[in-house]
């Protein structure tokens, strides 16, 4: 049994030498790899960084969108012992100077002429990183610094290095071990600088053929590979389990043809964060109201009905034979030719996780019969920690602990882990690692949470942030921040939410309008808006927002828990949050310590009483430069209810 | 072949040395020569007595304030136009006025101003139909798609292929261009002039309208295009900042007549570009 990466290359080349590996679309043609392709391509490439100088256990940083060539890269670095770091491709160069200089890193694959530039900018701060290697060589003939090459000559290099030395790429393959350290991912953290994770092949392979298992995968899926290498989850999908299980993963043609790509593949298997599922439900809804009376009245009998009978028959449970006709009817006129126009029409399992989803979203894909599921994992686990069986996907759970995972809460809320899957510690950073992994071998996921009666698993909140509320009228109530934005995040026309309360006499939040959903909504009523700031400053606009929070509010004093986190007062932003600007990480999720600093004056305004203040903001704009948006905010109140006293 | 022994000569007032430009790029020989043109309609002198020449893999720019003459001198370059006086020799011939076909054939693409492009077939029809020139199967054997004439369609979707990779609109490809943003028609705009696979572009006021980004995306496109292929750009510009920072040399021209000529940053501090941009108080 092979249990490292190039092993199981290797395995499935001489198995299923001309079974396809991966698909990548190029001039317009789906482009396929041959597993035997693929071996000799991370020969090639693997040769080439050997004879460069790349030695086992150092490491190798690869940066850009998913390629074949940066899929083979990884290999190659895996089968000479050295340890690929992806690192996230829409990162500025100043995110890249601390794993790079952390992890002494001296080479880099990088996809093109834009992470090349990044790199040269960063390089006097970086001086050990003597070899930059590129795939596209578009733009860079000019190029003179040292060290610069192209993966043509440097696969060139390796071809002539291979027939010197035959045999010397299989006997390295040989000499990595399952408990070798294998990648390196960089957490985005909220706080502080990230901190390198460290996994070997047993703990990652480990999960992915748990995961694999779980849901009985084959060699026959198909996935699309489009969110960044450097996370986790699309490497655990499209890397892992790629080898794991030898299937199929295509490579969209670029970001912005990623729809078109689905829709060509039509995947089986799937993994997305909730927010793509969100901007695709978007999506299908603002076309829904530009369609014909007609099809608009189909589209919403055939919702209404795929909401009452969809969920309970994904879920096996008994439905009515007139319904079940009905829902038959409703999916070859409706649902089919929907989950066909997503590309979602032979999904056999999908999956969402890294944020929660609303219930109202979830339940739409369940409802037209797409299988998707949530799970819950980080990158300190390698991701499966626990999963939705297929007949038991909910939407306020993140499922039950799969094979080879224990799982406790601790006193404090904070959900332990134990698994084979757990990181090795994180990189140089001693102290980290004993905060997360102590010596009984549990690891601390920070997250608080509970077990369900059915043994789901229930997450509420980050342990740091549950707070209490000080003061006034719920004075010692907790205040779980994110379950409160989530709450809000789940209306469409609300993009982002930073909600604070801890310590405080109440909770105020700052929402970010959806610019699309918004804008769209606005144009319906004839409202006319200049732009994000002057739209999200619309008293129209508040009014919307205003009613949402209070439907918030109205369904919080239902919640024993949670009854005094309703929010009381509120403020719309006059610019999206954004990790450019250190807002959100780079997995979008909101740096709620930072952006109470940055916009300390709208806080102390929330908190004073006051009903508008002036704030100006420096932004920077993705070509890099600079600018500042201003703006005077109103503030508005909302309507807060009684806690209605749980029937006992 | 024509000799030119010193392209910089001066016919007009602003005579400025200029030395080679001490550039990134090795540049040719001269590849288009214009001799003295002179260009009226009725009574109104359009340009008179212009003279400039483009050396092989530069990029050259002429710009000039609103009714200079731009468009003209790139009328009677293209073809599209015969000016009444003057010479123009492209790679060693030399005529006195060309038409339009002929200068296709001889490897001059160019783009419009204003996008006349055929709004109502998609992005890779419009480019496809750069390809004209160099389909050589007739119309009988395309419209029945066997043998040859697939083969040939299929070597030119490649080129195509190719095309719509370099200028990152593989997202559009079968998008109706009427539906584009103006920013993405003039990309189309360019894939169809670089389908001819040309050696001297003439673009007409490529960054048009455009905003900021689009701008930016539009000077990469053009430098790399020049880059990658070597191909030799003439552009006319209305964006100061553009015009600097890419073109090798750049021509001005004001009420027809050439008051400069060399590198930018000579242009920049000839009194006569100023004056005719700025205007000048008396």
């Amino acid at each position: 049994m092979h249990t490292t990466f190039p092993g199981l290359l290797l395995r499935h080349a001489a198995e299923r030498p001309n079974a396809p590996a991966m698909r990548e679309k190029e001039y317009g043609i789906w482009q396929v790899h041959s597993w035997a392709q693929m071996a000799s391509l991370v020969e090639r490439v693997a040769c080439g960084l050997a004879q460069s100088g790349l030695t086992a256990g150092q490491h190798m940083v690869v940066i850009g969108a998913n390629r074949p060539r940066l899929y083979a890269t990884m290999l190659a670095a895996q089968s000479l012992g050295a340890i690929p770091i992806p690192l996230y491709q829409d990162a500025v160069g100043a995110e890249c100077v601390f794993p790079i200089n952390n992890a002494d890193v001296c080479f880099a694959m990088v996809e093109d002429q834009e992470q090349v530039d990044k790199l040269l900018e960063i390089r006097p701060q970086c001086p050990q990183l003597g070899t930059i290697v590129f795939d596209d060589p578009r733009g860079l003939r000019n190029y003179s610094e040292p060290g610069l090459m192209s993966m043509d000559a440097l696969m060139e290099r390796g071809e002539a290095h291979a027939k010197a030395n035959p045999g010397f790429f299989a006997a390295a393959v040989e000499k990595v071990l399952p408990d070798d350290v294998a990648a390196m991912f960089f957490t985005s953290g909220t706080t502080g600088n990230p901190k390198g994770v460290v996994h070997s092949h047993r703990t990652l392979l480990d999960r992915a053929g748990a995961g694999a298992k779980f849901d009985k995968l084959t060699h026959d899926e198909e996935v699309l590979a489009y969110m960044p290498l450097a996370w986790i989850g699309q490497n655990i999908f499209s890397y892992a389990q790629w080898l794991s299980c030898g299937y199929v993963v295509n490579c969209p043609e670029s970001a912005a043809t990623v729809n078109i790509d689905l829709k060509e593949i039509g995947p089986t298997y799937y993994f997305a964060p909730p927010r793509v599922f969100e901007g695709l439900l978007t999506a299908v809804m603002i076309r829904m109201e530009d369609a014909g009376a007609i099809k608009r009245h189909m589209f919403r009998i055939g919702m209404d009905l795929a909401k009452r009978v969809g969920p309970a028959l994904m879920d096996g449970e008994p439905v009515g034979a007139l319904d079940r006709l009905l829902y038959k009817l409703g999916n070859f006129m409706v649902y089919g030719p929907l989950r066909n126009s997503l590309g979602f029409n032979r999904v056999r399992v999908a999956y969402t996780a890294g944020e929660a989803i609303g219930p109202d979203l979830f339940t739409f894909y369940r409802s037209i019969g797409i299988n998707l599921k949530q799970l819950y994992g980080s990158t300190e686990t390698a991701v499966f920690v626990c999963l939705q069986p297929d007949n038991q996907a909910r939407a306020d759970t993140v499922g039950i602990p799969i094979e080879g995972v224990e799982i406790k809460v601790a006193e404090n809320g904070e959900i332990l882990v134990k698994s084979a899957g757990l990181l090795k510690g994180y990189y140089k950073n001693p102290t980290a690692t004993a905060e997360v992994l102590t010596a009984d071998g549990w690891y601390h996921t920070s997250d608080a949470g509970f077990l369900d009666a059915s043994g789901h698993l229930k997450i509420i909140d980050r342990v740091k942030d549950v707070g209490r509320i000080k003061g006034g009228a719920n004075d010692g109530a907790m205040f779980a921040p994110k379950y409160v934005e989530n709450k809000l995040k789940f209306f469409p026309h609300i993009k982002e939410v930073v909600a604070y309360g801890d310590g405080r006499d109440r909770v105020c939040v700052m929402v970010n309008i959806d610019f699309d959903a918004v804008g769209n909504w606005a144009e319906r009523r004839n409202l006319p808006y200049a732009g994000y700031t002057d739209l999200a400053q619309k008293p129209e606009v508040y009014q919307l927002v205003q009613e949402c929070i209070e439907k918030v509010n109205a369904d919080l004093a239902n919640d024993v828990l949670l009854a005094g986190s309703q929010v009381s007062r509120f403020l719309v932003l006059h610019k999206e949050l954004d990790a450019d600007d250190g807002e959100l990480t780079r997995t979008n999720k909101v740096r709620r310590g930072f952006i109470a600093e940055k916009y300390q004056p709208l806080v102390d305004a929330l908190y004073g009483g006051k009903t508008s203040q002036y704030i100006e903001t420096a932004v920077k704009f993705e070509d890099g430069r600079s600018g500042s948006v201003s703006a005077t905010l109103a503030i508005g109140d909302t309507k807060t209810f009684a806690p209605v006293k749980a029937a006992a | 072949m024509n000799a030119v022994t010193e392209p910089w000569t001066m016919t007009n007032n602003a005579t400025v040395e200029t030395p080679p430009p001490q550039d990134r790029r090795h540049f040719g020989d001269v590849i288009l020569d214009v001799a003295n043109i002179s260009l009226r309609f009725g009574g109104v002198n359009a340009l008179t007595d212009i003279s400039f020449s483009v050396r092989e893999h530069e990029i050259r720019a002429i710009i000039g304030p609103n009714g200079a003459g731009k468009s003209s001198m790139l009328n009677c370059i293209n073809g599209v136009y015969a000016p009444q006086d003057g010479k123009i020799t492209f790679r060693g011939q030399t005529f006195s006025h060309m038409n339009s076909h002929q200068v296709a054939q001889m490897g001059v693409g160019r783009t419009f101003q204003n996008l006349a492009l055929f709004k109502g077939m998609s992005v890779l029809d419009n480019i496809m139909s750069g390809r004209n020139l160099k389909i050589k199967s007739n119309l009988f054997w395309q419209a029945l798609r066997i043998g040859p004439a697939e083969r040939e369609e299929i070597a030119h979707r490649e080129v195509v292929e190719r095309i719509i990779d370099f200028l990152e609109i593989q997202a559009y490809r079968k998008t109706p261009v009427g539906q584009l943003p103006y920013g993405l028609q003039k990309r189309v705009d360019l894939g169809r002039a670089l389908a001819m696979e040309p050696q001297v572009l003439l673009l007409d006021e490529p960054m048009a309208g455009m905003n900021v980004e689009e701008k930016q995306d539009m000077c990469r496109f053009v430098l790399d295009v020049n880059d990658e292929f070597g191909t030799t750009v003439v552009l006319i510009e209305h964006d100061m900042g553009v015009v600097m920072d890419i073109s090798d040399r750049v021509v001005v021209l004001d009420y027809g007549k050439k008051i400069g000529d060399g590198t930018p940053e000579e242009v920049r501090n000839n009194p006569d570009v100023i004056r005719a941009y700025l205007g000048t108080s008396h």
